[in-house]
């Protein structure tokens, strides 16, 4: 019980994956205009993230650790990855045409998003089970939408106050998210976990 | 024609530069840069997987149906990945460990793919190879810039080598996260403003140009 605990304040906060561990910055920069596409993004990622772990944790287990194919992990998990999106794109667009039309620009862009080939790659290292792993996998999602949905927020205020020339755009962007992820630092070292 | 050739090799490493100018590949710019060692390592083994996946995805670009073109691209650049991974972890255990998870996740770099699909899928294969080598140098000249000025100022530290008593007055916070987003911002900056402070001169002279042509 104790390290369900540790595992889902761990990857929400502690070590959070755009703050703390700097995986899927792409869509943190590109996708954090607007508060509403940020939350759909992230509820996007916290889909795929789950699905991916529980995924990549079965092929791994039962087909590559037998086969003694590990040095094929990456090629493996990249293909689970963008097939499952691919598919899950089609399932939900035939049963779910809301959740489509809200979730649907976003997940081609997942494929490329390097948290979720992350959650799969640490879930292996760490040596989590089956539900570690998609407990991981959501929580990851989680904190990601959280960072993405905050940094947002800061940036639709930004746009108003006037920036000096050479930071507007990115440069601001990254510095608002360097205060955040200082204040996420404080985080680190609660409950032991580093 | 050679003149072109020249420019499609510095078009990365200057005009739309990876890291300062396109915003692309900012996962491992941000992660690996605590050390300037690290930064050129990264840098290095991104130039070689962009090399090898831009010839192959150009030699490749007429048999790859339009349809699976991207699970495609991907499949060629982990391979290439898988290769460095095995390389690394042979021949230099130390930054295999320091690197991490993020030498995989080269796989979804998103320079390599960007470069795939915008230049090597319609480009002959020397001026493919170009671009992925011009791309390459850039991304790496930046993180290593980068890793430089962070180890500078969170470890008293130029490539491991400590300076002086740097150490001791060290601010541990750039080889933080937080600093990292920081430096990348703050270097961002001055890149734009180096470039507008460029342009702007540019503009003068021929506007002065333009008065004496005139004059005269």
């Amino acid at each position: 019980m104790n390290l369900y605990f540790v595992i889902i304040i761990g990857s929400v906060f502690v070590n959070n994956f755009v703050l703390s561990q700097f995986l899927g910055i792409c869509p943190f920069l590109g996708v954090s205009k607007k508060t509403n596409t940020a939350l759909g993004m992230g509820f996007a990622v916290i889909f795929v993230m789950s699905i991916a772990s529980v995924f990549t944790y079965l092929v791994n287990e039962y087909v590559l650790v037998p086969l003694e194919l590990e040095y094929m992990k990456t090629i493996a998990f990249i293909l689970i990855i963008a097939a499952l999106v691919q598919s899950v794109e089609i399932v939900i667009k035939k049963f779910s045409p809301s959740l489509y039309s809200a979730l649907g620009v976003y997940l081609p862009l997942i494929t490329t998003n390097c948290a979720v080939l992350g959650v799969a790659l640490l879930n292996i290292e760490k040596a989590y089970n089956l539900f570690q792993s998609f407990l991981n996998g959501v929580f990851a999602g989680v904190g990601f939408t959280l960072a993405i949905v905050l940094l947002a927020g800061v940036r639709e205020r930004i746009v108003t106050k006037s920036v000096p020339e050479p930071f507007r755009g990115f440069p601001i962007t990254l510095i608002a998210a360097a205060l955040l992820s200082m204040a996420f630092s404080a985080f680190s070292g609660m409950f032991g976990i580093v | 024609m050679k003149n072109e050739r020249l420019n499609t090799l510095t078009n990365g490493i200057v005009k739309s530069n990876p890291t300062f100018r396109l915003v692309l590949g900012t996962c491992p710019t941000l992660a690996v840069t605590t050390q300037a060692i690290n930064g050129l390592a990264m840098g290095a083994a991104v130039t070689f997987v962009l090399l090898c996946s831009n010839v192959m995805i150009s030699l490749l670009k007429k048999v790859i149906p339009d349809r699976v073109r991207i699970p495609a691209f991907v499949v060629i650049i982990a391979t290439f990945v898988t290769v460095v991974q095995m390389v690394m972890k042979k021949f230099l255990p130390s930054l295999y460990d320091a690197l991490g998870v993020f030498l995989p996740l080269i796989v979804v770099n998103c320079i390599i793919l960007a470069r795939a699909e915008a230049f090597a899928s319609c480009n002959p294969v020397l001026d493919s190879a170009l671009d992925g080598l011009g791309m390459g140098f850039g991304f790496t000249l930046s993180l290593t810039f980068i890793g430089i000025v962070r180890e500078l100022l969170g470890a008293g530290s130029f490539f491991g080598l400590p300076i002086g008593s740097l150490g001791n007055v060290s601010m541990t916070i750039f080889v933080l996260p937080a600093g990292g987003f920081l430096v990348y911002g703050t270097l961002m900056a001055l890149v734009n403003y180096l470039t507008a402070l460029a342009e702007n001169r540019k503009y003068d002279s021929s506007k002065k140009k333009g008065k004496k042509e005139a004059k005269a």
